[in-house]
């Protein structure tokens, strides 16, 4: 099974990902996100983040991690490639994130993502695993 | 839905734009919105209607001061997103061949494009300033003229704003930003002003047939899109404390009088003032790029503000009948403020004409001045459409558009295109919109804003 898929909306975009444990979807989710701004093949590991995020159900913490990867690649100019899902509870999530700034010379940058929007959020346990589906404003 | 609408749905359209907006759900969500409690009238939407999050994009939705609500989705992302029109003594016949070099001098000033950060960082005081006191206070630091300040909705400063509501990481988004185009759909245009219907009101607003104009469209940039995401997760939470039941989170609202509601409109603020700010230190690099090709000061070249107004925003106004006016919290997403000859908020210069409304459409067709009405007043909160409206996806573009292939099809057709990258520009390619005529006449024929000038584009930077 791929990691993610691409959903289309008119204006928009989304990613459908996929995992064998809820863990895995959410890391998943991130990968899928950060292939839509670039590459992610020519992106380097040299810096990590620690991420600690609450919220009150599941479905708001995956749209809190990935806002807050946004947020880091927005005012760090981070992209990062590599996620790891440390603890995942019902309200809490703490992760660790690898990745590498921004170069130019180096990066192509194919959309701006604004923000993970709550519209059509979906997360579930599907017949061989986890599936989560969630659309950016971009 | 499982609401009961409090008011009905009302679409201004013809029927091939309902039908594009019954095939994408935007009908479903003009109805989800006339569910929101306290909505005054109608849940209404302009002929560039497309579905949006939550709200439809076109939207316009006036909330009562006493039972209504204020919602972050109402207003979108890209809080303050809007567009200036720049004026010049220039006709564009006798400098068309300085168009390439003017394109070239704007996007070596003006950073375009996914990330990218401009010249202008401020320190956390400043920006403090900044988000208070708006476009004025960038003025006062060298970025304009005075005269700019009447040439802006509400001078350029939207009062409430309280940065104290805004989080650190809003402002750590922002404090690069001041200045910068962004990326998707926002641009800047050198235009030529190729159609006039209205003499007296192009008059009034320095417009003629054939000059040579600028315009630019953008927003409020990564401190606007963080105060949204914020504003929603912390209005989901104040919606079901008071008890109001959500089809789609993304419509998380609070009573316009509660703490969040009061809050977010306080960041709001902040976020609008940011983005005049942004556009006007867009304008004060405008203006020395003219002076550089042409070794002219901008004065000298006329480079006047027409109008800077802003089409995703929610306001304070009064509307309804002389004597019964009432005090309403009137949301704009995609939608521009058209208010008419004789209103105080109309700039004293405009008044006897009416606001300017502008309307930006795709890079290879054309962009609209219009002026506001009565008629608009009374039938949607003095609003009128916003732009174009997509009608294609980003993805499906890019694959039926070859980016290059569009860039030498504007470019025979005398269009300076640059780009951030030409493989995106496929995405803004004119076909994936609406038919901006088209959108213009029916706002026009429902006496919802009426033309003043049509600008067809010479040269365009994308982000």
């Amino acid at each position: 099974m791929p990691p993610f898929e691409i959903i289309e909306h008119t204006a928009d975009i989304g990613i459908r990902a996929f995992g064998a444990s809820e863990t895995e979807v959410f890391e998943n989710a991130a990968i899928g996100m950060f292939s839509l701004i670039s590459d992610l093949e020519k992106v380097g590991e040299d810096n990590v983040c620690n991420i600690e995020i609450e919220a009150e159900d599941r479905e708001t913490l995956l749209v809190e991690w990935l806002n807050e990867l946004i947020y880091l690649y927005d005012s760090q100019e981070l992209l990062l490639k590599r996620f790891r899902v440390t603890s995942l509870k019902e309200t809490a999530l703490r992760g660790i994130a690898y990745g590498e700034h921004i170069d130019p010379s180096r990066h192509d940058l194919n959309a701006d993502i604004k923000a993970a929007t709550y519209h059509m959020l979906k997360i579930k346990k599907g017949s061989d695993g986890w599936i989560a589906e969630i659309i950016f404003d971009v | 839905m499982t609401g009961k609408m409090l008011v009905p749905g009302r679409v201004f359209a013809d029927r091939s734009f309902i039908e594009l907006a019954d095939e994408e759900k935007a009908l479903d969500q003009v109805r989800n919105v006339a569910c929101l409690p306290g909505i005054e009238m109608a849940s209404l939407a302009m002929p560039d209607i497309h579905w949006g999050y939550g709200f439809a994009i076109g939207g316009v939705a006036a909330f009562r001061m006493e039972d209504g609500v204020i919602s972050p989705g109402g207003v979108g992302y890209d809080i303050a997103c809007g567009v200036r029109l720049i004026r010049t003594n220039l006709l564009a016949a006798e400098v068309r061949g300085t168009v390439p070099s003017l394109i070239h001098e704007l996007s070596r000033r003006i950073p375009a494009g996914v990330g990218r950060h401009g010249e202008i960082r401020l320190n956390q005081k400043e920006m403090s300033q900044l988000l208070t006191k708006g476009a004025p206070w960038v003025i006062e630091r060298g970025f304009g003229r005075r005269e700019d300040i009447e040439a802006m909705e509400d001078g350029g400063v939207l009062e409430g704003a309280d940065p104290a509501m805004v989080s650190s990481r809003a402002i750590e988004r922002g404090f690069g930003q001041p200045g910068t185009l962004g990326a998707g759909n926002h641009f800047i245009e050198v235009q030529l002003v190729d159609e006039i219907y209205d003499e007296a009101a192009a008059r009034a607003y320095g417009v003629h047939k054939g000059q040579l104009c600028i315009m630019a469209h953008s927003g409020s940039r990564g401190l606007g899109h963080q105060v949204c995401t914020e504003y929603i997760k912390i209005m989901g939470g104040a919606a079901a404390r008071a008890g109001i039941e959500l089809p789609d989170r993304q419509l998380a609202c609070a009573p316009i009088q509660s703490r969040e509601g009061r809050e977010y409109y306080a960041a709001m603020a902040c976020a609008v003032n940011f983005a005049r700010s942004n556009r006007q230190v867009m304008t004060h690099l405008i203006r020395e790029s003219f002076e550089y090709v042409f070794r002219m000061s901008a004065e000298k070249l006329g480079l006047d503000l027409v109008y800077d107004v802003s089409h995703n925003l929610a306001k304070f106004e009064e509307h309804g009948e002389e004597g019964k006016k009432k005090r309403l919290c009137v949301h704009r997403k995609g939608a521009t403020r058209s208010f008419p000859a004789g209103h105080p908020d109309v700039p004293a210069r405009y008044r006897s004409v009416g606001q300017p409304v502008i309307v930006p459409g795709d890079m290879g067709t054309a962009s609209y001045l219009l002026k506001g009405t009565e008629k608009a007043m009374a039938e949607s909160f003095g609003s009128t459409c916003h732009g174009a409206g997509r009608v294609m996806g980003r993805r499906a573009a890019r694959k039926v558009i070859n980016g290059h292939e569009l860039k030498a099809r504007l470019e025979a057709r005398g269009i300076t295109v640059r780009a951030g990258k030409t493989s995106a520009l496929a995405e803004e390619a004119p076909e994936v919109y609406k038919d901006i005529d088209k959108v213009v006449a029916v706002c026009h024929e429902a006496g919802l804003s009426l033309k003043v000038a049509r600008l067809r584009p010479m040269g365009v930077i994308k982000g």
